[in-house]
């Protein structure tokens, strides 16, 4: 399901004294199936944007296509319950949305909002826990019994269970230990390909964005200012820093060693790339040829 | 709809009204809402509005905030209003030489006094939160409770919890803001169906809310006691509140304006 935005303007609380400009003149495409990271400095406009993908938030003027659905300031809140069906939002810290009894209801909520009968909603729970890595006997715990890492995985897989086409992630890895992190990204990275999703990633963590994406809008002071490959992005580190962003480790260290007069055909983005590249001009010598005096 | 309420907000600002001690703020704005009812004629009303006009324009806060801060309240102003107008002259009786319609002169005399009263009071209350940051407010009534000391309340502790919860109301309300979106985007709808839904719509707002709650509580509690708070008794200040001689000329002009108030008095 793509997704686009035309001409949005978004204001809070329009009228009042305590008016506020989000988002000045949003133009971009998200792909069907794509990958798409967004990124840019805190207090850009990330989190409003994300707003508009389920109609949260209904643009000030112009116009957010959601697949068929096109939302503008007028449209009514009724029926917007479908598009919500069909995008899943995973909030910062989503374990603070857990509130049933046991991690079963919980997971099984969201569906059940959307028509599905208890029985089914409780069957794709179980089916969800296993996708989301947690042991199913966890589904007649109390959410609040289990450590962070796992509510959050409760929380994800609550928003799974509505078997949304598009999967928003606002920093989903934020206060997670490194291998959480790395496993709930690689969990995002299977769900894709196995369930064909179109994934929307804000993050802050550039590595993601080099390992993972393959669109990136880069957003500061609510404009859009670039959107292109991650490897278009990141070519340019003097223009990231204007726009207070970093680079990936790997594009940083390559940097470092273009400054020391090396020279890469591609900007390496990951650490494949970047051993690849680096073998690929080192001196035959230096594998398996004879001891040097130094040695 | 929570942001349209201007009511209780706070608008940095830089005039006499904002530099002014909080304590002579809060005291007076109590004051004020006492000696309003001094007034019984219209000249005694057209002063008292006359020197809320004067303390707004002093504030430099902008017209508009002051009528948007009526506005919310303006149904309850009227039912009020409309209920004196029909039953204040009679009593609650019809009397008979007026007919079915039971408004009288001095009904309508009243009711525009109350609606006088009510637009005072709102515009010398919003005055007071629009030019006094919330926990300059609390230090001031951290003062003005001091006395009950000798009487065993603990004043220490209300104030330190008025001004834990008046710093977290807005990190609540961004919380309730999240939480709602969140559950929003998982299908609920807020404030649709009929009364049975729509309270069972809140159960996982409301459950979240207070699990939060205890955990920043906690979390908060814990912080505390690491930076070695002990409870109040023996703490020194880092806002000291200071009484300015605008704080005493502000004063002078609540008790003349008493006087001529009284003078003026039907």
């Amino acid at each position: 399901m793509a997704i686009t935005f035309k001409q949005v303007d978004f204001t809070y609380q329009p009228g009042t004294p305590f008016e506020t400009k989000a988002l000045t003149d949003i133009n971009l495409t998200i792909p069907d199936g794509s990958y798409t990271a967004l990124i840019g400095h805190t207090g850009s406009g990330k989190s409003t944007l994300l707003q508009h993908l389920n109609a949260l938030l209904k643009p000030t003027s112009g116009t957010v296509t959601i697949g068929e659905r096109v939302i503008t300031p007028e449209t009514s809140n009724k029926d917007l319950k479908k598009l919500r069906q069909h995008v899943g939002i995973v909030f910062q810290f989503p374990e603070s949305q857990l509130f049933e009894e046991t991690v079963a209801k919980d997971i099984a909520f969201g569906p059940q909002n959307f028509g599905v009968s208890e029985a089914d909603a409780l069957k794709t729970a179980a089916e969800m826990l296993d996708l989301v890595g947690l042991d199913q006997s966890l589904l007649d715990r109390s959410p609040f019994d289990l450590s962070g890492g796992q509510m959050r995985r409760v929380a994800i897989a609550g928003v799974l269970a509505m078997q949304p086409r598009v999967l928003v992630l606002d920093e989903p890895t934020a206060g997670l230990d490194p291998q959480g992190r790395l496993d709930m990204m690689e969990m995002f990275a299977k769900l894709r390909r196995e369930r064909d999703l179109t994934v929307v990633l804000v993050t802050h963590q550039m590595d993601d964005v080099a390992n993972y994406a393959d669109h990136v809008i880069v957003m500061d002071q609510g404009r859009v200012v670039k959107t292109g490959a991650p490897r278009e992005i990141f070519k340019d580190p003097q223009w990231l820093v204007a726009h207070q962003l970093g680079l990936p480790k790997t594009t940083a260290f390559a940097q470092q060693l273009i400054d020391r007069g090396w020279q890469f055909d591609r900007m390496p983005l990951t650490e494949d790339e970047l051993a690849a590249d680096l073998i690929a001009q080192l001196p035959a010598t230096a594998f398996g040829g004879a001891p040097t005096d130094d040695e | 709809m929570m942001n349209k309420l201007i009511f209780g907000r706070y608008i940095p600002g830089d005039s006499v009204i904002h530099h002014m001690d909080p304590r002579a703020k809060l005291l007076l704005s109590f004051y004020f809402i006492g000696i309003i009812f001094i007034a019984n004629n219209w000249l005694t009303y057209l002063l008292l509005f006359a020197f809320t006009f004067l303390a707004i324009t002093l504030s430099g806060v902008k017209w508009s905030f002051f009528i948007n801060g009526v506005k919310p309240l303006i149904w309850l102003i009227l039912f009020t209003v409309v209920l004196q107008i029909l039953f204040s002259a009679s009593g609650g009786h019809v009397y008979w030489h007026w007919g079915i319609i039971t408004i009288s002169q001095l009904g309508l005399i009243n009711g525009a006094y109350i609606f006088c009263r009510f637009v005072l009071i709102i515009f010398m209350s919003t005055l007071l939160t629009l030019t006094t940051p919330p926990l300059e407010l609390s230090d001031a009534i951290e003062y003005i409770l001091m006395p009950l000391k000798a009487v065993h309340f603990p004043v220490y502790e209300v104030a330190l919890m008025l001004s834990i919860a008046l710093r977290f109301v807005p990190t609540l309300m961004d919380e309730t803001e999240k939480i709602m979106n969140a559950q929003r985007a998982r299908g609920v709808d807020f404030g649709e169906g009929n009364i049975f839904q729509q309270m069972r719509a809140v159960v996982p707002l409301l459950i979240p809310l207070f699990v939060s709650s205890f955990n920043r509580a906690e979390d908060l509690a814990t912080a505390m006691e690491a930076r070695g708070y002990q409870g109040g008794e023996g703490r020194s200040k880092f806002r000291i509140l200071k009484w300015h001689a605008r704080d005493s000329w502000a004063t002078v002009s609540f008790a003349v304006l008493t006087a001529a108030l009284i003078f003026l008095r039907a």
